[in-house]
């Protein structure tokens, strides 16, 4: 009973288009899972059929342990992204309407908005009205309503698109505290760097069909290509380079030194090992960098994609 | 979980609450007192102004019989030709110069009569005019012929006929007219509630898309429970608006007449002279009687009751289609090309009722048309007060209200399926393959 939420063959058709197809899905507690895919493979329907706005044709979904039905609403907590709010109304009062349809008493959901409004440092909003704020100030009232009623599984669609940098980070930072304090995560989003930087699992979901999950790291090693990234300081840096040719794979390299050498990445084959290349390297000069080519987050989106 | 009353409580609080709303509320009924009362304090003008009228009788069988009334003056020319009368009336800016020319015969005379003036006069006048040369022509030849007229006056047989139902309902002329302005007063209220309220939820739904704050919404809440939270609290933020134009309409009629001493009911004093011709008769005053003892005659409690029924039923059917359309376009310049289906049965309805239910409130065309629910609660209702059949009545409510029913459901499909979509228009085919999903 590790994993909080358990997708089990979803499928969902649209007329004759496909939007899932024979999706399995397994969110373990207490992680942040990016729900990754190209624009249009699905994600937004999967997370639909999660929040329980759209029916799966086929397969079924279990939120710890029980089959999703309507009392889970309230324990999810859902950041869509097409999201906005009621413009002419007025911000403490829409959080406390929003809070109660989540099934918050009236008085608790004030109690907590007072606290979170004076974590974010917005307090004195709460009588504007939406209309008067920015789009970013917005957003943090958005993340506050979503969060409000602690649930145990969270969604954030693309959780920063309008925040600056400093509130980027603000939200990155309670998003991880969230997690620290028990709740899971699900995280969709473009932007891999969130992905290297707060995911432990992910999904890869293409073309209606998931093409990869895992833990992140699991996937990492998997994708490694045995690649090392060297710097050699050595007079004839041509003939060292010719002969490097000849014995392996060899692609050109970029990294910030202070010295003037031959810098490339060398791929091993499966066997190969980095010791023996190190001592390979050692007797053809100095070597002054060696680093294994860890395969980013983009390189195993974009590859898996192209390979499917 | 039910947010029902949650989801009312927040429509209706955020139209009541909405500066327009507030601001049409409290100065809608200003605007109508106002206009009514500018009204009558123009036709009180008119009647003020009053017109002298000056009358050359060549024949001198008309000199004294024209009486000179508050409005009206007559002043008579003597010894003087039509030309110099004309220039001098025209001079002295009169309202207008009546010519009798002398014949020899009351049928040439009565041809050759002529009103000279500045505008085109007053057809009132005229006729009020005609209608004493003309007596007073017929009186001077049934004497020359050597009848007595009074007698003659007296001699007249007047028919009136009782109308009477089957049952033994007694009803007159006058009760048609009564029941056509409960009936139509009833109809026009529907069909204005529908079309102002019916687009203001239709406008708060595509709000809700447009500020993308929908897929936040139902991420809480059932569509359905959604579509039907906005319908109740705009149709109850309608009633308040109603309600408070009704008072507000009272107190200001009243306050207003008081203090400024008009009565609106003067506006039209055409009207007014009738009122105080019949007034004048004892037949007159008997129809007034028989007007009130018709409204009383009336079936008050069915009316009230079927006009609940059918307000509710007619109300809400429509209500969904506005949500539904709502639903279907990004912004209100698309609803266009989807109003026309609900606005052309609307339209037919009260086509119908003022044509056909006049003509015959039992015909095939009204029965038909009171039985199908687009129409019905309009048509309906103008022909209840003639007299329906109470089991037409009860088909025609559950008529509706499955209809009511049926047009919730596909409302609520389109809706579902609806709200979610951004950025594009759909088409009716389109809405079609949404009742599938």
């Amino acid at each position: 009973m590790n994993d909080l939420l358990v997708a089990d063959s979803v499928s969902k058709k649209f007329g004759e288009y496909t939007a899932l197809n024979q999706v399995s899905i397994s969110v373990p507690k207490g992680s942040v899972f990016g729900l990754l895919g190209p624009n249009g493979a699905g994600k937004t329907t999967f997370i639909r059929i999660i929040n329980q706005i759209t029916m799966p044709d086929t397969g079924s979904v279990m939120l710890d342990g029980e089959p999703l039905r309507a009392e889970h609403i309230k324990d999810i907590g859902y950041l869509p992204e097409e999201r906005g709010l009621y413009k002419s109304m007025k911000v403490g009062e829409q959080a406390l309407y929003l809070a109660q349809l989540k099934g918050l008493d009236k008085a608790e959901a004030k109690k907590r908005l007072r606290m979170w409004f004076d974590r974010l440092e917005i307090g004195d909003w709460w009588n504007k009205k939406i209309q008067e704020l920015s789009k970013g100030m917005a957003q943090k009232i958005q993340f506050v309503v979503t969060v409000l009623h602690e649930p145990k599984l969270l969604i954030f669609d693309e959780p920063f698109s309008g925040f600056d940098p400093i509130n980027a980070t603000l939200i990155k930072d309670e998003i991880l505290r969230l997690r620290d304090n028990g709740a899971t995560i699900i995280f969709s989003t473009h932007r891999m760097e969130s992905v290297e930087e707060m995911c432990d699992h992910i999904a890869l979901i293409h073309q209606s069909n998931k093409i990869l999950d895992g833990k992140l790291i699991d996937i990492k090693r998997q994708n490694k290509t045995n690649t090392f990234e060297i710097g050699l300081m050595t007079p004839n840096e041509e003939a060292v380079l010719k002969e490097l040719q000849g014995k392996f794979e060899v692609s050109p390299a970029q990294f910030k030194s202070i010295n003037d050498e031959l810098m490339c990445n060398i791929k091993l084959g499966a066997n190969g090992s980095a010791n023996d290349l190190i001592q390979y390297l050692s007797g053809k000069g100095q070597l002054t960098h060696f680093v294994e080519v860890v395969p980013s987050a983009n390189d195993i989106f974009i590859q898996t994609v192209k390979n499917s | 979980m039910n947010h029902l009353p949650l989801i009312i409580k927040r429509e209706y609080l955020n139209k009541v609450k909405n500066k327009s709303f507030i601001v049409m509320t409290f100065v809608s009924p200003l605007i109508m007192v106002a206009l009514i009362f500018v009204v009558a304090y123009l036709s009180q003008l008119n009647n003020e102004s009053s017109k002298t009228i000056a009358v050359l009788d060549e024949t001198g069988m008309f000199i004294d019989k024209f009486e000179s009334t508050e409005n009206t003056k007559y002043e008579i020319l003597t010894g003087v030709s039509l030309d110099s009368a004309k220039v001098n009336v025209e001079r002295a800016e009169q309202y207008g110069l009546l010519y009798i020319p002398k014949v020899n015969s009351m049928d040439q005379m009565a041809d050759q009569v002529t009103f000279y003036s500045a505008d085109s006069p007053s057809l009132l006048l005229i006729s009020k005019i005609e209608d004493r040369i003309g007596s007073l022509a017929t009186d001077s030849r049934l004497a020359e012929a050597g009848m007595d007229a009074e007698k003659i006056r007296d001699l007249r047989v007047r028919v009136r006929t009782n109308l009477e139902t089957f049952k033994g309902e007694e009803t007159s002329k006058m009760g048609s007219v009564v029941k056509l302005a409960f009936g139509g007063i009833a109809g026009y209220l529907l069909f204005m509630f529908i079309i102002i309220y019916g687009n203001m939820i239709m406008r708060s739904v595509i709000e809700e898309k447009t500020s993308r704050i929908i897929e936040v919404i139902i991420s809480s809440v059932k569509p359905i429970q959604l579509l039907l939270g906005k319908i109740f609290g705009t149709s109850l933020a309608g009633i308040t608006q109603f309600a408070v134009w009704v008072v507000l309409l009272g107190v200001f009629l009243s306050v207003g007449s008081a203090m400024l001493d008009i009565d609106p009911a003067q506006a039209q004093s055409a009207q007014t002279e009738m009122v105080q011709q019949m007034q004048d008769s004892p037949e007159a005053q008997s129809e007034m009687v028989g007007l009130l003892n018709e409204i009383n005659s009336l079936p008050l409690m069915n009316l009230v009751i079927m006009f609940i029924l059918f307000f509710l039923g007619g109300y809400l059917m429509y209500a969904s289609l506005y949500a539904a359309i709502g639903a279907a376009v990004d912004n209100e310049t698309d609803t266009q090309q989807f109003m026309l289906p609900i606005l052309m049965p609307l339209i037919l309805a009260v086509y119908v009722g003022v044509f056909t239910v006049i003509e015959n409130p039992h015909g095939t065309v009204s029965q038909v048309f009171s039985f199908i629910p687009l129409t019905s609660p309009v048509v309906m209702l103008m022909r209840i007060p003639f007299g329906v059949p109470i089991w037409q009545q009860i088909l025609s409510v559950v008529i509706l209200f499955a209809t009511f029913i049926g047009t919730v459901w596909v409302a609520a499909k389109i809706y579902r399926v609806g709200i979610l979509m951004y950025g594009k228009k759909a088409s009716y085919k389109e809405l079609f393959k949404w009742l599938k999903y």
